[in-house]
């Protein structure tokens, strides 16, 4: 049974992690409609752009490269990037797209992918980077002595992390000004413009706050695998997330990372052996999808009403 | 003045009906087949034949397999390379456990064998609509590669898990050159390519049409969604699965399940995107591009800046073109290359004097 | 449309393919790279030692025997089929058309393993591709050489036989199997159940899915099933996940055994701490202080060419790989000119047979300033593979260091299989397997 609880609580804190990407994707689909599939290739982009700019700096400042002030200016630069990369997006790719099919958009940001992976290797080269956040991946000591359960110190920090991320998140979607007017434009563009709500600048702000969500999640992330490009398949974990809690709810993306993280990780350990193992790849794809013939909108997604 | 339809009276049903009715399509027509059977293989060099023409017409069919299903009953799928590789797997089991199997049969019941499984991963859509059945379909590109990997069967135990394709032989001859297989490719595609074209201006294609337009209100007017979306569902897996197994017998020979991964579905994705939804000359003219734009742009990178630029930054340069120019397209003609065709087609109507 | 835009395509790539044939005294190697996507950062290392060790045969010998030799890249991504583009049109470049085809990519090396046989252009597949392909007698195009994968789990079952104290300690033990779940992972299987069987151990193997970026559910059965040694069968991001995921879980490192595509800079690096510890297989070691590696820093980069971007990875596991290939392809038109004539470029049947008759023995590595730093290698029409032996290597937290001196495979036990599915796939195909004792 401790192990049954093991692999739970281990799948939990992965499920945690594939939240924070996820969130990504719900945050620019609920303001524009748009499937953002580049969402991992911007992991990808800011993991490096910090990595890179840590290895840079000390050299810029003469400080040491563990030093807390390196790490917080490699923050704000990449933070910064991020931003500029969103509003770029905005600028340059969907204002002109406005109104096209969804899946247009969709597609332009595929290409979206192939450029912005392109260009962070462009930028950075192709090495593969190492990167310490300074909290070690190792178990929790008191509880592998007392219940002989491995529960990672780096996974509790990543979870505590993403409660507080999307709790502010969903604090600023309630409560704020520009959270109301994202709300409104997500429920309907003409609508809020008419009323004055300035579509483009929403628009710049959630793609900006998209990039830093993008660069929380390729931190842990990269510190976890390395930064490399292999963080672009990030998005494919996020995925059945996605669908799972809607493509519209923030607390959704929470819920339907652990409920994947879980299940995944139990079936991998529980049902995996009897067919060969591997089952990782496609098993949260069919549990979302056996999920959605109950919920065709995911748990927390907007009720669609067709009518003629 | 080339392009007039003026004076083309049709006195008939059938004339009026027939799947080019313009003279100058019909000629035009004529005349690109004639091209590809006879002119090309005259002209054509190895290379162009087997790293270009063949594989363009390989995934011409995908994208054609993919365009029912997405530009005519509106259905997005991510999961088009799966059904080419069930087609692959399906033909080489054909071939390999019945005797005498003829290799056109093979073929089609390996298309077939993607239309069932087509049929399995398209019951979600009845439900699930837009994004959700995308991602959905996403669960049939891992589960199949999965799948073919994990239980040898499908492979015949071989420990690599690949596939080595058997001889062609049609009636007891051997297509073994680059341009008999170019031949025998161009051909399987054009016969599906008009049966594919006559199949959407059929009532089963205005059916999908309807339901792509507005399920509900297709339902109204007594359409069956269910029947709609799967059959769309069956014929697209069918011509993806038909092109896998030309994927693996006219094109690599020995293909491995990784091969028909979801990269290969995006890919085939763009080409309907880029040559226009809902065209069948789009699906064509997609593939086409896709294939050929890296391609173009690797002899380009190389012949521009030759050893001058860092190895790895002409890789990433290539990219980021490719990338800039998906993104490039998409806004200036949303509508795909395809709708370039259509709007010099309108004007070659009135040219040379226009109003 | 489709004419038109064929046509103006068409021509345009026409023009550029027709660029610039030189020379007759060149020798044309078509390097089939991959610098983007997923593996760019393995792809960048390996071609960047293959080139530099042959721009650095140009600056010191200028050439072999004269004959210079030139080559150009032509990017993969990795993909099939892609690979087959750039083979076809790499294949009739230069003087003698390309001399070798190696695509570092099994995926490639299969989509084209039957036309390099009709093109009459070897195929060298150093450390990957088809493992059977080692009998030469059915693949007489194709050299799988220095050590196929087969050869490299038996050695690695070799070598943990001699930690465990003997390989009669090894009955009863449980050997664990983490392995990329594909075809590549999966050539692990039939050789390890059958050593298994003949050892006495048992495999208890745990797929990941590909990439691998997440592997908490493996390691928590690793953890529960405490096998003595885990055998990391990896490729990619997934090595690193591994590494750090072991850490996670408590499983030593030290127990665990890399392939040699788990055992470089790459895949260390990134994992941190976690990695330290960590033995992994190798057919080259790493180290900047083999001869060859100074010849090339003085001849190359000391002249500010030098193909990596990154000049810290000049001698790292994957950069010395890719010399290994600089020096198996140099040695082989080496070879090849000695039979056929000396200043002249080779054909592709030429190289053939300067790929068949390679012997690098000892006195020759160290003549090319790589003793110790590949195994020695003879090749024969029988066998392609010619080595069949690894050193490990360990990471202690910022380098590899050496171990073990060359460990060699169950040789009767791995060729016996090469043979049986050799055998297998010519019955398949067709093939009248050529009978070596007349190839000279």
């Amino acid at each position: 049974m401790g192990f049954f609880f093991e692999v739970l609580i281990g799948g939990l804190l992965s499920g945690v992690l594939y939240a924070l990407v996820a969130l990504g994707f719900v945050l620019i689909y609920k303001a524009s409609g748009v499937f953002n599939f580049a969402q991992g290739a911007m992991v990808f982009f800011a993991a490096l752009t910090f990595v890179g700019f840590k290895e840079l700096l000390p050299g810029w400042t003469g400080l040491e490269e563990s030093s807390v002030v390196v790490f917080w200016l490699a923050f704000a630069l990449a933070l910064a990037s991020m931003v500029v990369l969103g509003i770029l997006t905005e600028k340059v790719v969907l204002r002109p797209l406005v109104n096209q099919p969804h899946i247009t958009l969709f597609m332009a940001t595929i290409g979206l992918t192939f450029l912005v992976e392109g260009i962070a290797q462009a930028i950075w080269g192709a090495n593969v980077r190492g990167l310490d956040l300074g909290i070690t991946d190792e178990p929790i000591e008191w509880i592998l002595d007392s219940a002989d359960m491995i529960v990672s110190k780096f996974d509790v920090f990543a979870a505590a992390l993403a409660g507080i991320l999307v709790a502010s998140l969903a604090l600023f979607f309630q409560y704020t000004k520009v959270g109301r007017a994202l709300r409104a434009v997500a429920d309907d563009h003409q609508a809020a413009l008419s009323i004055g709500i300035p579509l483009q600048h929403i628009w710049a702000i959630v793609w900006a706050v998209a990039g830093f969500v993008a660069l929380v999640a390729g931190l842990i992330w990269g510190a976890r695998s390395g930064v490399q490009f292999a963080l672009t398949f990030t998005a494919l974990k996020a995925l059945p997330v996605l669908i799972l809690g809607g493509f519209t709810s923030v607390p959704g993306a929470i819920v339907g990372g652990l409920i994947i993280g879980a299940s995944e990780k139990l079936a991998e350990v529980y049902i995996g052996p009897m067919v060969g193992g591997g089952i990782e790849g496609w098993f949260p794809y069919m549990l979302a999808l056996f999920f959605l013939l109950v919920r065709p909108e995911g748990l927390f997604g907007e009720k669609h009403i067709d009518r003629v | 003045m080339l392009y007039r339809e003026a004076g083309q009276f049709k006195a008939t049903y059938q004339e009026d009906q027939q799947i080019f009715p313009i003279r100058q399509d019909r000629v035009g027509m004529a005349v690109i087949l004639a091209f590809f059977f006879a002119a090309v293989p005259l002209i054509a060099s190895e290379y162009w034949l087997q790293a270009i023409l063949i594989p363009v017409l390989i995934f011409s069919l995908a994208a054609i397999g993919l365009n029912i299903l997405t530009g005519y009953a509106g259905q997005l799928s991510l999961g088009s390379a799966a059904f080419m590789a069930v087609g692959a797997f399906g033909a080489y089991n054909f071939m390999l456990r019945i005797d005498g199997m003829p290799f056109l049969l093979a073929v089609v019941l390996g298309g077939l064998c993607a239309a069932v499984v087509g049929v399995a991963f398209g019951l979600p859509s009845l439900r699930i609509k837009g994004f959700y059945l995308a991602v959905a379909t996403l669960a049939a590109q891992f589960f199949i590669v999965w799948a073919l990997v994990k239980f040898s069967w499908f492979s015949n135990y071989s420990s690599s898990g690949v596939i080595s394709a058997q001889e062609v032989n049609i009636l007891g001859f051997a297509f073994d050159t680059p341009i008999l297989k170019y031949l025998l490719t161009l051909a399987i595609v054009a016969v599906l390519a008009l049966l594919a074209k006559n199949l959407v201006r059929s009532a089963t294609g205005r059916r999908w049409m309807a339901v792509r337009d507005m399920d509900v209100a297709a339902e109204v007017i007594g359409i069956r969604p269910m029947r709609a979306k799967l059959s769309a569902f069956a014929v697209s897996s069918f011509y993806c699965g038909v092109a896998g197994a030309l994927y693996a017998y006219t094109y690599l020979g020995t293909v491995e399940p990784e091969g028909f991964n979801l990269d290969l579905s995006f890919k085939i994705l763009f080409m309907i995107i880029i040559g226009g939804v809902g065209s069948m000359l789009g699906s064509f003219l997609g593939a086409a591009f896709i294939v050929l734009l890296p391609i173009f742009l690797n002899v380009s990178m190389h012949t521009m800046f030759g050893d001058s630029l860092p190895a790895g930054l002409g890789s990433n340069l290539e990219l980021i073109v490719f990338g800039g120019l998906i993104i490039f397209f998409l806004i200036v003609e949303p509508h795909g290359l395809a709708r370039l065709w259509a709007l010099a087609k309108d004007k070659l109507r009135l040219w040379p004097f226009p109003h | 449309m489709k004419l038109k835009q064929t046509a103006l395509i068409g021509a345009a790539i026409a023009s550029m393919l027709v660029s610039g044939y030189a020379a007759a005294q060149e020798q044309f190697i078509g390097l089939p790279s991959y610098r983007v996507g997923p593996y760019g950062s393995n792809g960048a290392s390996l071609y960047g030692g293959w080139i530099d060790y042959m721009a650095m045969v140009n600056a010191r010998d200028g050439g072999v025997n004269g004959v210079k030799l030139t080559w150009e890249e032509c990017e993969t991504e990795y993909n099939n089929a892609r690979g087959v583009e750039c083979y076809e049109r790499l294949k009739n470049k230069g003087p003698t058309g390309n001399s070798v085809f190696q695509p570092l990519s099994t995926g490639i090396t299969y989509s084209v393993l039957e036309k390099v046989a009709q093109d009459k252009i070897p195929m060298v597949t150093i450390g990957y591709g088809r493992t059977d392909a080692a009998d030469g007698s059915v693949f007489p195009w194709v050299f799988p050489m220095v050590t196929t994968y087969w050869s490299q789990a038996s050695a690695i079952v070799n070598y943990i036989g001699t930690k465990a104290g003997g390989m009669d300690k090894l009955k009863g033990k449980k050997i664990g199997l983490l392995y990329h779940d594909s075809a590549y992972g999966k050539e692990s299987h039939a050789i390890m159940d059958k050593l298994a069987e003949k050892h006495g151990f048992e495999v208890q193997k745990v797929a990941v899915a590909h990439p691998g970026n997440e592997q908490q559910a493996q390691w928590l059965q690793i953890r529960q099933q405490k096998p003595d040694y885990v055998i990391l069968w990896g490729w990619g991001v997934m090595n690193a996940t591994a590494l750090r995921t072991a850490a996670k879980t408590g499983y030593s490192r030290d127990k665990i055994i890399g392939v040699w595509w788990s055992g470089s800079e790459e895949d260390a690096i990134p994992a941190g701490d976690a990695a330290k510890g960590f033995v992994a297989a190798g057919f080259n070691v790493a180290g900047a202080n083999y001869p060859v590696i100074k010849d090339i820093q003085t001849n190359v980069y000391a002249k500010n060419a030098g193909n990596m971007e990154d000049k810290e990875r000049v001698g790292s596991v994957l950069y010395n790989r890719g010399v290994v290939h600089g020096i198996i392809t140099v040695e082989a038109i080496r070879t090849a000119q000695e039979k056929f004539g000396k200043g002249k470029p080779m054909t592709g049947e030429q190289m053939r047979w300067g790929f068949e008759h390679l012997d690098l023995d000892g006195k020759r590595l160290a003549a090319l300033g790589a003793a110790g730093f590949m195994p020695d290698l003879k090749i024969s029409c029988r066998d392609h593979e010619g080595a069949g032996k690894v050193k490990f290597q360990q990471w202690d937290g910022s380098k590899w260091k050496v171990v073990t001196d060359w460990i060699e495979a169950d040789k009767p036990l791995v060729r016996g299989m090469i043979e049986e599915s050799a055998a297998a796939y010519a019955k398949e195909k067709g093939i009248t397997p050529r009978d070596c004792s007349k190839e000279m």
